[in-house]
């Protein structure tokens, strides 16, 4: 999946052509005869021939599973990781070639970040960051306290970084990649853990500081559905390293709409029986099971309403009762459903 | 260029504060640092006086230990610092923002000073009132000199090894526990290193602080005629040293760092 629209390369803010990145593996692996001896390095991919255009200005998500590709795209945009192959380009510049002029221009956040040290407070803290930026310290101050307002952090201001609580220290840590108003934003996972409200008030910010910087981009990777069809003016949806989509959200819902959608809540199903077009029609199927109810979420998606007869009618064979059923509007999460051809919540079992 | 000086000397401060403040924010150190090393530099004072040394062996042990908050603070709180940085996942945060690595260094380097420098003047007051040392004064400015010089090559050699733990994360371990208490012995902390044998002693020249400690202790210290060397020539060496290290260690950094980000290395924790 090609995600470059024809023609518009010289002006991206973020512009990765055929990236690959991938790893040697050297731990010693079981052979099948249960020896544990050294068997040659092995290579993994995380990223595979990878192509992305971000535009100035735009709010960019990369939705995808854990280990998909997401962080390690990331990392490789803000010049921590070289790619195996592929060139890639960043505000204009080369990542390789140019990694300076490349960090004088982005930021990044990524969730459950660990920022500061304890010792330092809240704003001394954010006024040490300012200083790898070259910010005079008059004008850092006031942004900070300014941030720190915008934030409800200012009662923290003087309080040391290891009192926070994990949202505060993420608020702060939000802060921190804004300190030098960056052309490009990474935000990798920004609210991964945090409480609803927390969230909430992160999103918001994103959204207001897009459209008060005008040209500014942000890049965010996310396996929170609702963030992305929240925020983002596109999304790609990337998995085991690939991109296997990417449009607008309301783009990526036409992909379903042709379909139908169906949720069912089932109890007593003790193992989903395996798809294998045992049931005519159901193009996509998952299951989400819940432990602690006993019952099952399944997601159909299916090229008719009658296609799901007889997969009611199996379920019933089997013991389980059905609930739950009901026809809904496509959601990203189907989306991602019928192009990944798994939930997000499910194991890869690669 | 001007906005580039301008920005890498700001981190250097900025992360020089975070050790500045931490000195004074937590003085728990005041009771290990500075009582704990008196007791081992008290023992060598007994033993060289039940030994009858010459007085001025007295100086020299204070002046080894006094030196030894600097050695422990470049080993554990300069090289491995990136380690705990990379652990902590800040490294990143770090190596994202338009600063050189050495900045960053310089600026652990410089509040580690600091920091380092209030330890070894507790020790070395607190010693020289409690057994009494007597000093050289005409040779205080050129022993600060020396001092200086020292601790220029030190931190350089500590760049180094920072560049080391960047790369190769714990492993680097080894090599940090290798090295901490065999310089005890081959740097003289608490002896004249000439006591050596010739070959081992100018060996042991490769880290600063034999040099420097032997040069200082010959100008500082009445009636010292057994050094190793001239303390002169000790000083010049220093200064190449000094220059040696930060060379090796801009060269060190810029090539383990291009590896670690082509082997994945850098963003990789719990390695």
């Amino acid at each position: 999946m090609n995600a470059i629209p024809d023609g518009r390369a010289r002006e991206a803010a973020v512009l990765a052509q055929g990236v690959s990145r991938w790893f040697t593996d050297t731990r010693r692996q079981r052979h099948q005869d249960g020896s544990d001896a050294p068997a040659g390095p092995r290579r993994v991919v995380a990223l595979d021939r990878v192509s992305l255009e971000v535009q100035p200005g735009e709010l960019f998500g990369l939705l995808g599973p854990n280990g998909a590709g997401k962080s390690t795209l990331i990392k490789i945009l803000s010049t921590l990781l070289l790619p195996s192959e592929g060139t890639v380009r960043v505000a204009g510049y080369d990542v390789v070639r140019q990694a300076h002029q490349v960090r004088r221009r982005i930021n990044m956040v990524s969730g459950g970040e660990t920022v500061g040290y304890g010792i330092l407070t809240v704003r001394e803290t954010l006024w040490m960051f300012s200083q790898f930026y070259g910010l005079a310290n008059g004008p850092a101050l006031k942004m900070i306290d300014e941030y720190l307002e915008t934030f409800g952090l200012a009662d923290n201001a003087h309080t040391r970084v290891n009192k926070l609580s994990t949202g505060m220290r993420q608020k702060m840590n939000f802060i921190r990649g804004l300190l030098n108003d960056p052309d490009v934003l990474f935000l990798d996972e920004p609210t991964l853990g945090l409480d609803v409200q927390t969230a909430r008030i992160i999103r918001d910010f994103i959204r207001d500081w897009m459209r008060r910087r005008p040209g500014r981009t942000v890049l965010l990777t996310t396996h929170y559905m609702a963030e992305a069809e929240e925020l983002c003016d596109r999304i790609a949806i990337i998995d085991r390293g690939r991109i296997l989509a990417c449009d607008t959200p309301d783009g990526l819902k036409r992909r379903v709409q042709s379909h139908s959608v169906f949720r069912i809540e089932a109890a007593r199903l003790d193992a989903p029986p395996e798809a294998d077009g045992r049931w005519p029609g159901i193009e996509r199927i998952s299951w989400e099971p819940h432990p602690a109810t006993g019952r099952t979420r399944i997601t159909v998606i299916a090229a008719d309403d009658a296609a799901v007869t007889p997969l009611l009618a199996d379920l019933r064979e089997r013991g389980a009762d059905i609930i739950h059923l009901s026809k809904v509007e496509p959601t990203l999460e189907d989306v991602f459903l019928q192009v990944v051809g798994r939930g997000l919540g499910e194991h890869s079992g690669a | 260029m001007l906005e580039e000086l301008e920005r890498n000397l700001r981190a250097v401060r900025a992360r020089a504060y975070v050790r500045v403040v931490g000195t004074f924010r937590e003085l728990s150190w005041v009771a290990f640092e500075i009582a704990m090393p008196l007791l081992s530099v008290g023992a060598y004072v007994f033993l060289y006086r039940a030994l009858g040394a010459p007085e001025r062996y007295i100086g020299y042990v204070l002046l080894g230990g006094a030196m030894t908050a600097y050695w422990l603070n470049v080993l554990w709180s300069m090289a491995s610092q990136f380690y705990w940085e990379k652990q902590s996942g800040q490294l990143e945060i770090f190596f994202i923002t338009p600063v050189s690595r050495m900045s960053i260094l310089a600026g652990m380097a410089a509040g580690g000073m600091f920091m380092s420098t209030a330890r070894a003047l507790g020790t070395l007051v607190l010693g020289s009132w409690l057994f009494g040392v007597q000093y050289r004064m005409e040779g205080i400015w050129a022993g600060l000199g020396i001092f200086l010089l020292t601790l220029a090559a030190l931190y350089g050699l500590g760049m180094v090894g920072a560049s080391l733990f960047m790369m190769y994360g714990r492993e680097a371990w080894h090599t940090a526990n290798l090295l901490q208490e065999p310089i005890y012995l081959l740097s003289g902390f608490y002896f004249p290193v000439r006591a050596l044998p010739r070959w081992l002693a100018a060996a042991a020249g490769i880290i600063p602080i034999t040099l420097g400690l032997d040069a200082i202790r010959q100008v500082v210290f009445p009636g010292a005629v057994d050094g190793l060397l001239d303390p002169g020539l000790e000083a010049a060496l220093l200064a190449v040293s000094c220059a040696a290290y930060f060379v090796l260690a801009h060269a060190a950094l810029r090539k383990l760092e291009d590896l670690a980000k082509r082997e994945g290395r850098l963003t990789l924790r719990w390695q």
